[in-house]
């Protein structure tokens, strides 16, 4: 009896959560002739077709959005893995003047939402010239500078690099490595899962980010998907046929990777958050 | 020379990162003050203003209302992440087949980006839409989802809320894993219902989990834009309007960068109150060590 209800509810809950994705899927599968409006709404397309994908995609460059978001990501990652694991190594493992500072001053930057300074932020990257009128690769770099590092992966890092015990570093010391390639060498093979919880956590956040982005392009050959999608939006504003056909096609690299990388995602995602 | 390569050490490690964060973050957290007291009708020679920024914004009602909105969608979407995942978790957490498919499926809404949920939601709230549809099978009149003001915040909420149940599922479930089974077990013996078992061990040992969830959610509720940009710009008449997306506005649209700014001081002592708090329950639980 109660597994039946926790079923009944689990499939209740389940309809919702994609549910929402089902339906624009259906009305993407819509041909022209098929009114989408109808009551009682159709579920399964009568003539399922895919015009409305191929006419989308003719009509607006999704691939150099997706092109563009892959590239950003991509970057982000890297940067990200590179500077947090770099400067967490001292702060696990070394005793220097002004430690305890820098930590707090890193730690002060989760307290302050990037809302409150995007205007500087953005002024910044105009003075810097990071903006994609300068050049496509100065918007790259406008959109990916600002998030190369942050205080969760810092700690994150830090974490994993403070439960490798001293007697790892110790021999490796006597053996002759020097800082660079302890953390070369030890430090970073040694944590390995931690780098990919850390790669994926940063992969979902750039990937799907809007905000940032929405403010610093100007050029729509550089929108990444969320910003194309959004300008799609825009264009199409009552052909909902389009509208859902391009949210559509915008979902599948996300939904492959993550079907792919499901254990991982699962995992990741609520690192950080809980640690008793 | 190899001590005072010894000293320097630490910093060459932590300067790349020091610049970035310097560059991105600490420059533009001062300059946020320092914007907020000049005015930037002309943006490339900025006048100081003194506070007149504030006065404006503090006899501004668009300003109270998006604050009003702001905390509502707070007290409101927070609760329900409270309670909500929770529900699920315990529901999840049963040693029953296929719980694994349904916390794919439940997370698979965390993964996708904002902007394709907001569409996705605005086509279900569309005047002739499937909602409109479904609430007509129970004889309920055809309700403006987005375009009625007394309700259109309301139907942003659900996809706020709608979008975390999956993350803060997760959070909850790595919490129960750790509750000894053997609690459960005694509580059997003893012949408790599961309800009352729920109330006297699980939510007791979750108490700390149940803290971290109220901040994180009641935070990133206060930042809420992209679901609002998406589905209604803020309206209709400003009814769904909240704090970030006014500061987008003003700054991105009208260009009033110094105005904003001030809007964004006043967001940040709001946030601050609530991050504090979430710093000292991290600090409490990680950073012990330094």
């Amino acid at each position: 009896m109660n597994k039946i209800l926790s079923y009944i509810f689990l499939s209740i809950l389940a309809i919702i959560s994609i549910g929402p994705f089902l339906w624009l899927l259906s009305t993407a599968l819509k041909s022209p002739a098929e009114n989408i409006f109808s009551y009682p709404p159709v579920l399964i397309p009568e003539l399922p077709s895919f015009q409305n994908f191929i006419n989308v995609w003719n009509s607006v460059p999704f691939y150099k959005y997706m092109a563009n978001s892959f590239i950003v990501s991509l970057f982000t990652i890297i940067l990200n893995i590179l500077l947090s694991s770099l400067a967490a190594y001292p702060l696990a493992k070394m005793q220097f003047k002004g430690k305890k500072l820098i930590f707090y001053a890193v730690l002060a930057t989760i307290m302050i939402p990037f809302q409150v300074i995007m205007i500087p932020v953005y002024l910044m990257t105009l003075r810097l010239n990071l903006v994609d009128s300068v050049s496509n690769m100065a918007g790259y770099a406008g959109l990916i500078l600002p998030f190369s590092v942050n205080a969760f992966g810092i700690f994150l890092m830090r974490q994993a690099f403070m439960a490798i015990p001293k007697e790892i570093e110790e021999a490796a010391i006597i053996d002759g490595c020097n800082s660079f390639s302890l953390w070369r060498l030890i430090l970073l093979p040694l944590t390995v899962p931690t780098i990919v919880t850390l790669a994926i956590f940063t992969f979902v956040g750039s990937w799907s980010e809007f905000l940032w982005p929405s403010i610093i392009l100007t050029k729509q050959e550089m929108y990444t998907l969320p910003v194309g999608l959004n300008h799609l939006q825009g264009i199409f504003s009552a052909n909902w046929r389009y509208i859902a056909a391009g949210a559509i096609i915008s979902m599948v690299p996300i939904i492959t990777i993550f079907t792919i990388l499901q254990k991982y995602f699962m995992k990741g995602s609520t690192q950080g958050a809980v640690k008793s | 020379m190899k001590t005072y390569n010894k000293v320097l050490t630490p910093y060459l490690f932590i300067i790349p990162s020091f610049i970035v964060l310097s560059l991105f973050f600490f420059i533009p957290f001062i300059e946020t003050f320092i914007l907020s007291f000049k005015s930037y009708q002309n943006i490339y020679s900025p006048d100081w203003v003194g506070l007149s920024n504030y006065t404006k914004l503090f006899n501004s009602p668009i300003f109270w209302k998006t604050l009003f909105n702001t905390f509502l969608y707070v007290f409101i979407v927070v609760p329900a992440l409270i309670v909500l995942p929770l529900v699920i978790a315990i529901v999840v957490n049963q040693k029953i087949k296929g719980t694994n498919i349904f916390k794919l499926i439940i997370y698979l809404p965390v993964v996708v980006s904002l902007v394709v949920a907001g569409i996705a939601w605005k086509w279900i709230y569309a005047n002739s839409g499937i909602l409109n549809y479904l609430i007509s099978l129970v004889q309920l009149p055809a309700v403006g989802w987005l375009t009625d003001p007394n309700i259109a915040i309301f139907s942003v909420m659900i996809v706020t809320v709608w979008k975390g149940l999956g993350y803060y599922m997760l959070i909850y479930l790595a919490a129960l894993t750790t509750i000894p089974k053997d609690l459960y077990e005694a509580a059997d013996i003893d012949g408790a219902s599961s309800l009352n078992k729920h109330l006297l061990i699980t939510i007791p040992h979750l108490k700390p989990t149940i803290a971290l969830v109220s901040i994180i959610s009641s935070i990133s509720a206060m930042k809420v834009f992209v679901e609002i940009y998406v589905m209604t710009k803020g309206g209709p008449l400003n009814s769904s309007k909240t704090i970030v997306y006014y500061i987008y506005q003003r700054a991105f649209e009208n260009l009033d960068l110094g105005f904003a700014s001030a809007a964004g001081v006043v967001l940040l002592v709001i946030t601050l109150i609530f991050s504090i708090l979430n710093i000292k329950f991290l600090e409490h639980k990680k950073f012990e060590k330094i």
